[in-house]
């Protein structure tokens, strides 16, 4: 690793791989750095370096990811998996951990590109061991080309739910029952948002493809289903949930969960970047212009970082930065920038075009996103709904000070999957909206960093 | 809890708990406890709740295990290497000193 760059990209998934490539073909500088060992990102993880006999099985949708990743690796690029941001500044300073050592370098431009997590999805027992997101369960058969041996449930709410679901039934796996959170009054407010989204008809056409092949294949399908509670002792025995008011009791090993997917905000936040809470999709997003720049004129952020659109829009999303860099560092010229940009800017918009009605028909109710007291908002530090809950009542003035008071979000994940259960329940206590609200303080170390690292000292000579 | 879609591929063994173990080679430490069953694979620290891998992403920081006698570090974003040395974190050995 050098020490300095013109560009750094933090993430390889579709946004970083488009914008190192889309900059260094216009002659910029460039390094990628990577949490994996495979470019591709969470999306398109292992395209190309499969445990699995035959990727088709994941759909073409994933197959579709092989050419973006094998275009990454031909291009000129300084590439770092297994590498991790804990530290970035305004003037581009940047600290890393790669493979346990710690490094340091700087860029006069960055594009954050780290992509999305799944969107907490709280409710009593959901911390019990045998509770895992669908996208844990999609990156098992991704990267180790691991499915459960014993039949799921999968719960919550989103595309990528049934999606999970028809993959798992193309493996041979069967499923004990899909327990759908959505509700169906979501409907009417996202037809609103239909005619738009005919001009992305495949995604439509691809989720008529899933529910159909989930309904020939008959798993039970309970839908309005709300209060789940997750059973067990020592790891999880059992789901319970009422569906159209009828208590419902379910054995199983295994629990899937998903209700959407929010920007992964820490590194922009940290950086200072602005943020902005977009109501449509219930999350915290950076706050940046057509191509990507964030209110840190040397920070970019792309991809779903940004906002939630998915990976083609990423994809798309990646190169428009990369352009505007390119532009920046002096490489293109205005004219140059607009001309190529045109193009991906209608391609864009097209893949855009579904998102208002998707995020409209899957809305998450407020029930799954401030559940019931004795429900963990925090996780690590094992807070309650019901603390956080009496602290808003009592006049605390938000998550920062919760913090203080409770050690919410102050746990190994910092915040990452308590931050939005938190902000919601103040949003809801004092009937404000979560930008009034605000959010956690997200500060360095963004990654777990010994002191022995940081020093410059790897781990083994310490010892 | 997870099974291999294709049981052919390559093994190697690694030590779990003192006891040798064989898991698949190139997955993460956290795919390799939940092929060998393996959970809850911690306590957490404030209550002693029994926990296991969650995200399998590096967010959630549920999988946290000693490698090589390094406590807290995330299973998944680890892969296996023969001979490696893993040790769950489960509270009633913690108090141990």
């Amino acid at each position: 690793m050098k020490a300095a760059y013109q560009l750094l990209v933090i993430g390889a998934g579709p946004a970083g791989m488009a914008a190192a490539q889309t900059a260094a073909r216009q002659g910029v500088e460039v390094a990628v750095i990577d949490e994996q060992p495979h470019p591709g990102g969470q999306i398109y993880r292992n395209v190309n370096a499969s445990p699995l006999a035959d990727i088709e099985l994941l759909g073409k949708d994933y197959v579709f990811g092989r050419q973006l990743v094998q275009g990454f690796e031909h291009a000129h690029i300084d590439y770092f998996a297994n590498s991790g941001v804990w530290y970035l500044d305004r003037s581009g300073d940047l600290g890393i951990v790669q493979d346990g050592v710690h490094r340091r370098t700087s860029a006069q431009r960055i594009v954050v590109a780290c992509g999305a997590q799944e969107r907490p999805m709280p409710f009593p027992g959901w911390d019990k061991a045998g509770v895992m997101t669908a996208g844990a369960a999609q990156i098992l058969m991704k990267s180790a080309a691991m499915v459960p041996s014993e039949a799921p449930v999968l719960a919550g709410n989103g595309p990528l739910l049934l999606l999970l679901a028809w993959q798992y039934l193309r493996a041979g796996v069967r499923l004990r029952a899909i327990v759908d959170t959505a509700k169906s009054a979501n409907r009417w407010p996202a037809l609103r948002y239909f005619p738009q989204a005919i001009a992305a008809s495949d995604y439509l056409f691809k989720g008529l493809k899933l529910v159909s092949a989930i309904r020939r294949a008959r798993v039970p399908w309970f839908r309005q289903a709300e209060d789940l509670r997750a059973l067990g002792e020592k790891r999880l025995s059992a789901l319970h949930f009422t569906c159209r008011g009828k208590p419902q009791h379910i054995d199983t090993p295994l629990l899937l969960l998903h209700q959407g997917v929010i920007p992964a905000l820490q590194i922009a936040a940290a950086a200072g970047c602005e943020t902005r809470w977009n109501s449509l999709q219930q999350c915290w997003q950076p706050q940046v212009d057509d191509w990507g720049q964030s209110s840190v004129d040397s920070i970019f952020v792309a991809g779903d970082a940004a906002a939630i659109g998915g990976a083609r829009a990423a994809w798309l999303g990646g190169q428009l930065a990369g352009l505007q860099l390119a532009h920046q560092l002096g490489l293109i010229d205005a004219v140059k920038r607009d001309k190529l940009a045109q193009p991906i800017r209608k391609a864009r918009a097209r893949h855009l075009a579904i998102r208002p009605f998707l995020d409209t028909w899957y809305r998450v109710a407020e029930s799954s996103l401030v559940p019931r007291d004795e429900t963990l908002a925090c996780r690590c530090e094992e807070v309650s709904v019901g603390e956080l809950r009496t602290l808003a009542a009592m006049g605390c003035t938000g998550p920062n000070q919760a913090k203080a008071f409770t050690r919410c979000g102050m746990g190994p994940c910092q915040g990452r999957f308590c931050g939005s259960t938190v902000e919601q329940i103040f949003a809801s206590e004092t009937a404000a909206s979560p930008q009034q609200i605000g959010r956690f303080n997200t500060r360095p170390p963004l990654k777990p960093v010994t002191l022995g690292q940081i020093a410059g000292i790897a781990h083994n000579e310490q010892r | 809890m997870f099974k291999l879609l294709d049981d052919t591929g390559d093994l190697v063994v690694i030590q779990l708990d003192g006891a040798d173990a064989k898991v698949p080679a190139g997955v993460s430490v956290a795919a390799a406890l939940l092929y060998l069953d393996r959970i809850p694979t911690r306590h957490s620290v404030v209550n002693g709740a029994p926990r296991a891998p969650f995200c399998m992403m590096g967010v959630c920081f549920e999988c946290l295990i000693e490698v090589d006698g390094v406590v807290d570090q995330r299973a998944c974003q680890l892969q296996v290497r023969a001979g490696m040395r893993l040790r769950l974190q489960l509270s009633s050995r913690d108090s141990v000193p």
